[in-house]
């Protein structure tokens, strides 16, 4: 943006994009936290939870407005998505895919927005230097929100398998696969320990990976001047298709691991 | 890109939000799309069962029509029939009438001949006694003579 030019003019690039994809942090050490990044997640959940809410209040059976039916169909294709990998009785998956899919979909949708207008519109509002200004309006390309999401899924991997199976059945499922024979128990152990710990690590790690890549292109992009006009147009229309997938691959592989979670060897 | 505690945040952030969707948004939103699914499937079964309805519905119509054929032709069958027994019991009853009617006729006729034969029958012996009378003149007596005339006239 011609702005960032102007305010930015004695920045490289480097630090420009240093500066782009620093946090607003309070706090020190471990137990600082990413102002920006919880404002936004948390804001544009309450979005989520709004408009759902409202439909839901009013839903009729009957002939549904139009609101109604873009829920409705957002509700369907996720609960279509449970039902044909789920296959066992539980309330609570359906509508975390539900929250999973809308949230992560609406914080990756964030990348859409011009870089430098949100840190622009602040500078316009408080007066203060845009170089002062720090704020990555992506909530998913910050490292700490998608491990925050793939936990609460890895703590219920946890819970549904000794729930399902019993402590001493997640134990036996640990100890005694894939092979068969006593001695190889420690073995098995390890193995199904990087396995069990591989898929929250993967979650988090592929969601954080898509995004922060994307945010970064973007601040790339932002640097070339007028020539950015296209390549960020073209960027953003690529990612189209990576937000919205990034948002289904979370949600899809939540709910096969949570199946996994429950089915007996 | 430390990992701080805004890991915390967000895990609360999210357990709530997953709380509050499975609480108050995915029930009635689910409720309201079985509900409609439902009415779908019951609206489509009605209409099945319209249209089998209306199937039979034209089979028994169809079937009412043939037997309504049958029996207005057999309707009219049994009014030929009474027809040509009408018409049949009417001409053997005109025949007995025109019979009888010519048989009083005809006693009439016989009884009227009877009747103008005897008055005949008196003229002529008047007639023949009156020529008799102008022929013979005085010759002949009247009282002697009558038991000729009777004779004449019974011959008449």
């Amino acid at each position: 943006m011609s702005a960032a030019a102007a305010t930015e003019a004695t920045l490289t690039s480097q630090e420009y994009i240093k500066h782009h994809l620093t946090n607003l942090t309070v706090g020190e050490g471990f137990w600082s936290w990413n102002l920006d990044s919880l404002g936004w997640a948390v804001f544009l959940g309450l979005v989520f939870l709004t408009i759902f809410r409202s439909v839901a209040k009013k839903a009729t059976p009957g002939v549904p407005g139009k609101l109604q039916c873009a829920v409705e169909m957002v509700v369907e294709f996720v609960d279509g998505s449970d039902k044909d990998t789920f296959h066992g009785k539980n309330d609570l998956i359906a509508p975390l895919a539900l929250t999973i899919f809308v949230w992560i979909l609406l914080m990756n949708a964030m990348d859409w927005v011009p870089v430098d207008l949100i840190p622009w519109l602040i500078s316009l509002a408080t007066g203060m230097d845009m170089a002062d200004i720090y704020m990555k309006p992506v909530p998913t390309a910050d490292l700490s929100t998608t491990l925050a999401l793939a936990g609460g899924v890895f703590i219920l991997i946890i819970y549904y398998s000794i729930k399902v199976k019993g402590f001493g059945g997640f134990m036996k499922e640990l100890y005694t696969q894939p092979f068969g024979h006593w001695s190889l128990y420690p073995v098995n152990f390890l193995l199904e320990v990087v396995t069990l710990l591989a898929r929250p690590l993967s979650l988090a790690l592929r969601l954080f990976g898509n995004l922060y890549a994307g945010e970064l292109i973007f601040l790339l992009i932002a640097t070339l001047g007028l020539y950015q006009l296209p390549l960020h147009f073209i960027w953003a229309v690529f990612h189209l298709l990576v937000i919205p997938l990034q948002a289904f691959i979370f949600m899809m592989l939540t709910i096969v691991y949570l199946s996994l979670a429950h089915e007996d060897h | 890109m430390n990992i701080n505690a805004t890991i915390i945040g967000q895990l609360i952030a999210f357990v709530v939000f997953v709380i509050f969707c499975m609480k108050f948004v995915w029930p009635p939103l689910m409720a309201a799309i079985e509900a409609r699914q439902a009415t779908i499937a019951d609206g489509l079964a009605a209409s099945d069962r319209a249209a089998k309805d209306l199937e039979l519905a034209q089979e028994k119509a169809t079937a009412q029509l043939k037997e309504a054929k049958v029996q207005a032709a057999s309707i009219v069958d049994a009014a030929k029939k009474l027809e040509a027994k009408i018409v049949e019991e009417t001409a053997s009853k005109a025949q007995v009438e025109k019979e009888r009617i010519l048989a009083s006729g005809h006693a009439e006729i016989e009884t009227e001949r009877n009747r103008v034969k005897e008055e005949l029958r008196a003229q002529v012996a008047v007639l023949a006694i009156a020529g008799a009378e102008k022929i013979l003149e005085r010759s002949i007596d009247a009282a002697a003579h009558s038991d000729i005339l009777d004779k004449l006239v019974a011959e008449l």
